[in-house]
């Protein structure tokens, strides 16, 4: 068997923030009815964590879960526990209406941090990234110039970013952009 | 810049985040209908100058298509709301009327 890469290989940027492809990362999409007892009860088995409510993250390290819409969760567990996760997910939800699908691959996740990381977001993201509107524990889905992305905040200086993976050089590319020395705005 | 609140996932969206989907509450009408509805359905729109209501979906956000009531005059938003509906609630009719009294649209005021 050929050894799975991510879509940039730990590519990383060093400017007023560092940039980085965070490498493999297990991702699930989930999408059904959340208020669903054996949907909450499948995330938690999985992730440890409940079903986040509204534009919220509970996202430990690799492990996690993301609101994505009022039906979808993504589901982050380690890269190689996925497939145990999954169809251990996939079994406990077959008797309801609900789907847990594999998106690791179709995914590249970028680490942004550093003091200005709020900066090289919303440079590129048309969202309110001050501290007072934006803060670990929320998730955003937006856009970042011209692709769909989602993040959400590790700590109040490090940035998750997902996006597609066939967008993952444009994405990383952006990134570096936004992120060059001396291009510090100062709003943040 | 346009700025609607998305009612699924309650962010505040400008513009370049959402995709416009044309005139709200259409209704549809195909086989058995006459050529003359089925004419009207597809080629016959509003184009008002004030108060108007839309279709627009949260491409870059959560994917779901909402309803929008605004003014395309002055692009103040009246509101936006579900999907699930095929006329404008209530509570949007009134927030138009408090500040355009008078208006109407479609056979709705």
């Amino acid at each position: 068997m050929s050894e799975p890469i991510s879509a940039l290989n730990h590519a990383s940027y060093d400017g007023i923030a560092k940039v980085e492809e965070s490498g493999l990362q297990g991702m699930i999409t989930v999408r059904g009815n959340l208020s669903d007892k054996v949907l909450a009860k499948a995330v938690k088995d999985a992730t440890g964590q409940k079903v986040p409510g509204q534009r919220e993250a509970f996202v430990e390290g690799d492990t996690g879960v993301c609101w994505m819409s009022p039906d979808e969760l993504l589901v982050l567990v380690p890269y190689a526990e996925l497939n145990a996760k999954l169809a251990a997910m996939t079994d406990a939800l077959s008797g309801v209406h609900a789907l847990a699908v594999n998106v690791s691959d179709a995914r590249a996740v970028f680490r942004v941090s550093g003091n200005s990381a709020r900066e090289v977001l919303a440079k590129l993201a048309p969202v309110d990234l001050s501290p007072e509107a934006f803060q670990p524990g929320q998730i955003r889905r937006s856009r970042l110039a011209q692709v769909a992305a989602a993040f959400w905040m590790d700590d109040t200086d490090t940035f998750r970013v997902v996006c597609f993976r066939s967008a993952a050089e444009y994405v990383f590319e952006l990134l570096k952009v936004a992120a060059q020395p001396g291009s510090e705005v100062g709003v943040y | 810049m346009l700025v609607l609140t998305c009612p699924y996932c309650g962010v505040e969206a400008e513009e370049t985040e959402l995709s416009a989907g044309g005139e709200a509450h259409l209704k549809r009408y195909g086989p058995g209908s006459s050529d003359d509805e089925f004419h009207d359905y597809l080629f016959m729109r509003e184009n008002p100058k004030g108060v108007h209501f839309e279709r627009w979906r949260h491409s870059n956000g959560c994917g779901k298509w909402f309803h929008a009531a605004r003014c395309t005059q002055t692009l103040e938003v009246f509101g936006t709301y579900s999907a699930q509906t095929t006329e404008p609630p209530k509570e949007v009719k009134n927030a138009i009327s408090a500040k355009r009294p008078g208006w109407s649209w479609r056979g709705h005021s």
